[in-house]
């Protein structure tokens, strides 16, 4: 198991030490310090194995944190663990920064305590958490006995995420369809690799302990229902439906009854948390194409095009258009004319960056650079990397669409109807690149 | 309320806007100043000292002197405060124990507070305290919070039992702490089920063979219960204490998979590859024709697929995982390719192992995408991942035959990138192709030979002039290009060097008239001016072949090459299975059983898959975990320990003794003296030759020290001056008669389960040194360096004295003996059986592990006779119990012949009379490590049919009998 648990500054000077187990010596600290943070050829692994102990390392901005172990450990759970430990930090005191980390190492001490027990980790759920780790240490001994067995119950119980004794005086819930839509395309138009991977957040503002249900067009279900004959409109459903390559859920669901019914059925966690991520590799809407053309003319001078052409529905709009063309190393100057937004060529990053702001669907736009070069020996060709694309578009590209989430809460006056419901969908290009 | 809460958070943020402060300050007399602080009566002050002795302690500082202060702040109702000092007690109290005692009233008290956070806090703490004075204080709270009301308590207490064990063990089993964890296990509530499983399965791994996790069907059920109810981090205990059961019957096995597929939706990854560790094992325990085998092995690809989409870090354990998987049953992912493609911005962590899994799951039918991708990645900047790309389109010409062609022509276009590690990659691949594909691709050599100049990396020019001389008939100027590389000969690097020179011999036999004055040139260059005794030697055997018999030298350098094969890099298949029963863990990560970097016991028992009984139907995976546990000495097991870890950590430099360099002087007339030798020696080998010359580019010095009879050792003597008999002598007491039995060798270490390397040896005791005989064969297609060998500890600290002697590269179908002398001052641990020896063997393609036994006779030192009478009073004062009959049958000796024949082995004879027609000898025997093992044998006399003796062995650690028995029944029968 974790043998103990450092927090370095990006300089490599130790923020948090939290030692676990008794194999894992002060030298450890130093040890990552000398061998990892001030490498001198940058550390190629997140697992670092020096003198028979092993090290984890994940970063977050220029902080650096490492767990140590000198055994076998299940190394997935060591990253999702750094992971979770981040997440929790970052819902206690924001931004994982050095200020922040300074400012705070009593309660992340605290916290270590709690999540981490000779290097297993415990219930890592901030919910729980914030129920008694407070930075108030006199909580503790106002509470009533009452109240601490809740605590105890909650942190220890089957339902971890949330506790008893909610209410809202307006029960409300907004569930966000995220998607994140990935593309590799050849020069010639040819779809590499399509993928989309999705997330459905939801924040819920709901009393009591409520039990809810959760559908979308998903294939497999409204194939079942078609079969039955119960569903309302069978011509529509076939052509709806997507087909889902796989899901995760939040530890709310219950995947046995996944598993054999298809039905996600939970009681949420309150306030925002993720529900479930997807991903769909079928019948993706690509909402943009991009056509790229470059011809070098002679050995000083490239010629670059490229369109774009949006292909949704004309009333919906996509915002906070970029498209990244990357420009050789010895460029020496560019020339840009294009017909819509604004394109810059920005020599730090290499690239020609085109912005704009908003364009609805169906519409193409062009750009055409001239790039002088500067005549080099180097023999190294140019290694011409993708053009690559961002933006944000009002609709799901895997075609996912929720059909309901319903609310049951037994003990409690407020049924179904009474909960007020939001549903959004946002698509994102994810790494979007067409090769040139 | 919410704006109270928020005026209260704000506050809050104000007061610890000032925390970073601590950390800043260094001033002198800190501690002094700190120690008033501490012992100040009010209580904000107090707090804020304790703050800053956790950060002093925090960035290093040493602020134990505090000792007493921030104890006595401990008895405090201030949550906050409270913990922090007990942090800083689990940080000092190993430091200071007495002081620690101070500690244990408050905790002792605390585990008795009202407040369930409380009683888990001073529980979870106590633990951490690593004293032993305070862990006979914890055992009475330990018990009460194990059978606290509050879960929460239990939950604390289930892994405090853990930290007991850790700290002493036997006070953990004394104190019935196990049972009452035992227990735990049908706790009504998740959580605590969880923790007890995780507890229990760390203490069952210290000792291997107890049935500390009695996992039968009902404790099974129960933790397929909890499965579905405990948070993610208890389910990944869960599974991985799954993992390790072994159900009864497929149907058993089918109902447990069934329960756990539903966790491969889970959104912690650590909860799907322990699940998908669970199912590989399991179902290699379903029937193959089983509908459900089927719809499994369609459940397990797109939760692999979906870890692709999680975070880099845990991209790369995934994927390092999936290697292993598709090794083991590639049908699972083989349709999945496209999510293997590289990312322009994945870290290069994941797109070294992406590649590696595109290679492996190339096929027909998706080799043109794969080579696109490869070909967009060769033009990548990242260098290391360049040449793996390059080499990756090699590979994917040898394995898929219908796409070679196109892979030439890709390798082409990137060789007229003349990017120039691009174009010595190239080149490398392209030997290989040739190989695989004779005469097929020649139409290239053009192209390639315009290179030449760019080549500065040995690899590459080696693999350029194996290509010269293989097809030196279709290169006009291929006397011109290898006279090229002859100018700066003695600066080329060995791999280089020796390729030239069999390049040189085959063109010679190509084309005889033109290049006569080259070969010579290159003989002599071989013979006289070089140090290297690969080179020399070499060069000998060519000039000698060529001089006597040009056809039989043509029949040899020219014959036929066998194969290479096609995959490459798989893991040796019994490591494959160990690793695939520790799926999600480090050992997956680095591709290693955990032995090899995990110190101690703990976790390194010997995994398995374990296939279905009687699967004679699984034609797919015939005999897989069938091969039954490694109790045979030969055998390839993982050792325990170290031993790894050694390797790694000292420096294994191929033993670089320094070749003593051959007299100037040395003329042709030595090849006379060489004569008679070589004649035999090439009689013997001829018949493998052929596939030796010629072979890969580096070939090595096969030849020249090839007799299999020459110890290895020989190698870097002087060796070209002295003839072959005084070579014998010099290897330093290697057959010296002593008298000692030594068994003949055995094979250890078969080549299969070594990537070709096969090792076979004995041991020997001469001259009152330990000697281990190995003989190392090399079957595998390229040349073999950077040997190393080191042990595991061992019950009688043996170790090698000296590093292994393997002064040459061992080319393929070459064995060398060696000698490796050994010490018995290593390190010592009790091994089972007790003369077992676990060994690691290293050279330039991997680590090998194998474990042999050494007949204990090998440790019985020459000044074991005892004199009379101590033997008398040591007889007598070893307790009977101690006592061990054995007998001996079939032995054809009369009691001095088998006194001579023992004293040979350095066992005694100190006394002898007769009893009623009975010879009864009294002999002894003394270890290297001081123990005396005494005897009294019985034998008949007069009586040739009557062939039967008794022996009674008394010792002080009787273990040691058994073996001493072997002993002696082996020496008086050979």
């Amino acid at each position: 198991m974790i043998g103990g648990l450092f927090i370095y500054n990006h300089k490599g000077e130790v923020l948090i030490s939290r030692v676990y187990r008794d194999d894992i010596g002060r030298n450890a600290v130093d040890a990552f310090r000398v061998n990892v943070i001030h490498a001198r050829q940058q550390v190629r692994s997140p697992v670092t194995n020096i003198a028979r102990t092993s090290f984890f390392h994940i970063k977050r901005s220029n902080i650096w944190l490492a767990a140590v172990t000198k055994q076998n450990v299940n190394a997935a759970m060591v990253f999702e663990f750094l992971y979770k430990m981040c997440d929790v930090m970052t819902a206690y005191f924001g931004k994982i920064s050095e200020e922040n980390i300074k400012n705070n190492f009593v309660l992340i001490y605290e916290l270590l305590d709690e999540i981490l027990d000779f290097g297993y980790p415990q219930n890592s759920e901030t919910g729980a958490l914030k129920t008694f780790i407070t930075q108030q240490g006199i909580k503790g001994q106002h509470q009533t006995k009452e109240e601490q067995s809740q605590i105890t119950s909650q942190v220890t119980g089957q339902i971890g995420w949330r506790r008893e004794g909610i209410k809202y005086r307006r029960n409300e819930l907004f569930l966000d369809v995220l998607e994140s839509v990935n593309l590799l395309m050849s020069p010639q138009g040819q779809v590499l690799s399509a993928h989309v991977s999705g997330r459905v957040v939801m924040k819920s503002y709901l009393s009591g302990m409520p039990e809810c249900k959760f559908g979308m067009n998903d294939k497999i279900v409204i194939d079942k229902q078609g079969k039955g004959g119960t569903t309302d409109d069978p011509g529509k459903s076939g052509k709806q439906s997507i087909a889902i390559d796989d899901c995760t859920f939040h530890q709310c669901v219950r995947l046995s009854k996944f598993d054999s019914e298809r039905s996600i059925s939970f009681i949420p966690p309150d306030g925002e948390y993720e529900l479930m991520r997807y991903r769909t590799t079928k019948d993706i809407i690509l909402p943009f194409r991009v056509i790229p053309l470059v011809r070098e003319v002679g050995r000083t001078k490239l010629e670059v095009k490229v369109v774009i052409k949006s292909n949704f529905k004309p009333s919906l709009l996509a915002q906070k258009i970029e498209v990244r063309i990357p420009t050789p190393l010895n460029t020496s100057g560019v020339q840009v004319i294009c017909m819509k937004g604004k394109a810059k060529y920005k020599a730090s990053e290499n690239a020609i960056v085109w912005k704009i702001k908003r364009m609805a669907g169906m519409k193409e736009s062009q750009i055409s650079a001239e790039i002088e070069l500067l005549p080099t020996n180097d023999k190294k060709k140019w290694a011409r990397p993708p053009i690559s694309m961002n933006f944000e578009v009002p609709f799901a590209p895997s075609g996912l669409k929720v059909r309901y989430l319903k609310v049951f809460e037994s003990k409690l006056n407020y049924s179904d109807h009474d909960v007020i419901k939001w549903v959004r969908y946002i698509g994102r290009s994810g790494i979007y690149e067409t090769r040139c | 309320m919410e704006w109270a809460s928020q005026l209260c958070e704000n506050r809050g943020l104000g007061s610890k806007m000032t925390d970073s402060k601590y950390f800043t300050t260094t001033k002198k007399g800190e501690i002094f100043e700190l120690k008033a602080e501490l012992n100040s009566d009010k209580k904000e002050k107090k707090k804020e000292a304790v703050k800053k002795v956790i950060a002093s302690m925090t960035v290093g500082k040493d602020v134990s002197a505090l000792f007493p202060d921030v104890v006595n702040c401990m008895q405090t109702d201030n949550l906050e405060l409270k913990k922090l000092v007990y942090l800083y007690l689990m940080n000092y109290a190993k430091s200071q124990p007495d002081m620690a005692i101070m500690a244990v009233n408050t905790f002792v008290k605390d585990c008795e507070d009202p407040n369930p956070l409380i009683r888990a806090l001073a529980v979870r703490t106590m633990g951490c305290i690593r004293v032993d004075k305070i862990t006979e204080y914890l055992c009475e709270p330990l018990r009460k919070c194990l059978k606290d009301e509050d879960p929460y308590v239990r939950k604390t207490a289930a892994v405090c039992v853990a930290k007991l064990h850790d700290i002493n063990a036997q006070l953990v089993e004394d104190q019935g702490f196990l049972d009452t964890l035992k227990d735990l296990i049908s706790d009504s509530n998740p959580m605590v089920v969880a923790n007890a499983v995780a507890a229990l399965s760390e203490i069952a791994e210290s000792h291997p063979n107890s049935n500390l996790l009695d996992l039968n069907p009902q404790t099974i059920n129960k933790l397929l219960t909890a499965l579905n109810e405990c948070t993610e981090w208890g389910q990944i205990f869960i599974l991985d204490c799954l993992a390790n059961y072994m159900p009864r019957d497929d149907r058993e096995s089918q109902s447990i998979c069934e329960r756990v597929t539903p966790r491969l939706s889970h959104a912690n990854s650590a909860v799907v590859l322990s699940a998908v560790k669970v199912l590989m094992k399991f179902m290699e325990m379903l029937p193959k024709d089983l509908d459900y085998y089927g719809t499994l092995l369609k459940k397990l690809a797109p939760p692999l697929v979906t870890l692709l989409s999680a975070e880099p870090e845990l991209q790369y354990v995934a994927l390092r995982n999936i290697n292993l998987i598709v090794q083991k049953r590639p049908e699972i992912l083989k349709h999945e390719m496209k999510v293997f493609f590289v990312k322009y911005n994945d870290p290069i962590y994941v797109k070294l192992e992406k590649l590696d899994i595109m290679i492996r799951l190339a096929s027909q039918a998706n080799i043109a995408q794969v080579l696109a991708e490869l070909k967009e990645y060769a033009t990548e900047v990242d260098v290391d991942f360049v040449r793996k790309a390059v080499r990756a389109i090699g590979r994917c010409a040898i394995k898929v035959e219908q796409s070679a062609e196109r892979c030439v022509s890709t390798l082409l276009d990137l060789i007229q990138t003349k990017v120039n590690y691009v174009v010595q990659e190239a080149i490398v691949v392209i030997k290989d192709i040739f190989r695989k594909y004779p005469n097929k691709y020649e139409s290239v050599i053009a192209t390639l030979c315009e290179n030449l100049d760019s080549l500065d990396e040995p690899e590459a020019r080696a693999a350029m002039i194996w290509i010269v001389g293989e097809y030196a008939e279709r290169i006009d100027n291929a006397d011109e290009l290898l006279e090229s590389f002859l100018e700066g000969f003695h600066d080329e690097s060995t791999q280089v060097q020796l390729q030239l020179l069999t390049a040189i011999v085959k063109l010679f036999l190509k084309k005889p008239t033109e290049t006569q004055e080259l070969v010579q040139q290159v003989l002599s260059l071989a013979t006289q001016d070089s140090d290297n005794p690969d080179l020399r030697d070499r060069g000998y055997i060519y000039w000698r072949l060529l001089s006597t018999d040009p056809v039989a030298a043509k029949e040899v350098v020219l014959a036929e090459k066998p194969l290479i094969s096609e995959e490459t890099d798989l893991i040796e298949p019994t490591l494959l299975e160990e690793l695939i029963c520790h799926i999600g863990t480090l050992a997956s990560v680095y591709h290693k059983p955990p032995s090899a970097f995990v110190e101690g016991s703990r976790g390194v028992q010997h995994k398995k898959l374990t296939a279905r009984a009687g699967s004679g139907e699984s034609a797919e995976s015939p005999d897989v975990g069938l091969s039954g546990p490694s109790e045979a000495p030969p055998a390839v097991i993982p050792s325990q320990g170290d031993l790894l870890g050694d390797l790694l950590n000292l420096d294994l430099a191929p033993p670089t003794a320094t070749v003593p360099s051959v007299q100037p002087s040395m003329q042709m007339g030595a090849m006379d003296l060489l004569g008679g030798g070589l004649d035999s020696l090439m009689g013997d080998e001829s018949d493998t030759l052929g596939g030796d010359i010629g072979g890969s580019p580096s070939m090595g010095g096969g030849l020249g020290v090839a007799p299999a009879a020459m110890p290895a050792a020989l190698g870097g003597a002087p060796a070209v001056g002295g003839g072959l008999g005084d070579l014998f002598d010099l290897s330093g007491g290697v057959g010296m008669p002593t008298g000692s039995y030594v068994a003949p060798k055995t094979v250890w270490l078969p080549a299969m389960k070594a990537k070709g390397l096969e090792i076979s040896g004995t041991f020997a005791r001469r001259g009152g040194i330990i000697q281990m005989d190995l003989s190392l064969t090399n079957k595998a297609m390229s040349v073999m360096t950077d040997f190393a060998i080191q042990f595991n500890r061992n019950s009688f600290g043996l170790a090698p004295a000296g590093p292994l002697q393997v002064l040459t590269p061992l080319s393929p179908n070459q064995t060398i003996d060696v000698s490796l002398p050994l010490s018995t001052s290593g390190p010592v641990m009790k091994m089972e059986p007790l003369n077992n020896l676990q060994v690691a063997v290293k050279n330039n393609i991997d680590v090998f592990y194998f474990s042999c036994q050494y007949p204990i006779s090998m440790i019985f030192v020459e000044d074991g006779k005892m004199e009379r009478q101590v033997f008398l009073a040591t007889w007598k004062d070893i307790p009977n119990d101690n006592e061990a009959l054995f007998q001996i049958k079939d032995i054809h000796l009369n009691s001095d012949a088998a006194s001579n024949k023992l004293q040979g082995s350095n066992i005694f004879t100190i006394a002898k009379r007769t009893v009623e027609g009975q010879d009864m000898l009294y002999l002894s025997v003394k270890l290297t490590n001081g123990i005396w093992v005494l005897a009294e044998m019985r034998i008949q006399t007069g009586n040739p049919n009557y062939t039967e003796m008794e022996l009674s062995i008394k010792c002080r650690a009787p273990e040691v009998s058994p073996f001493v028995f072997q002993c002696y029944e082996l020496v008086l029968k050979n």
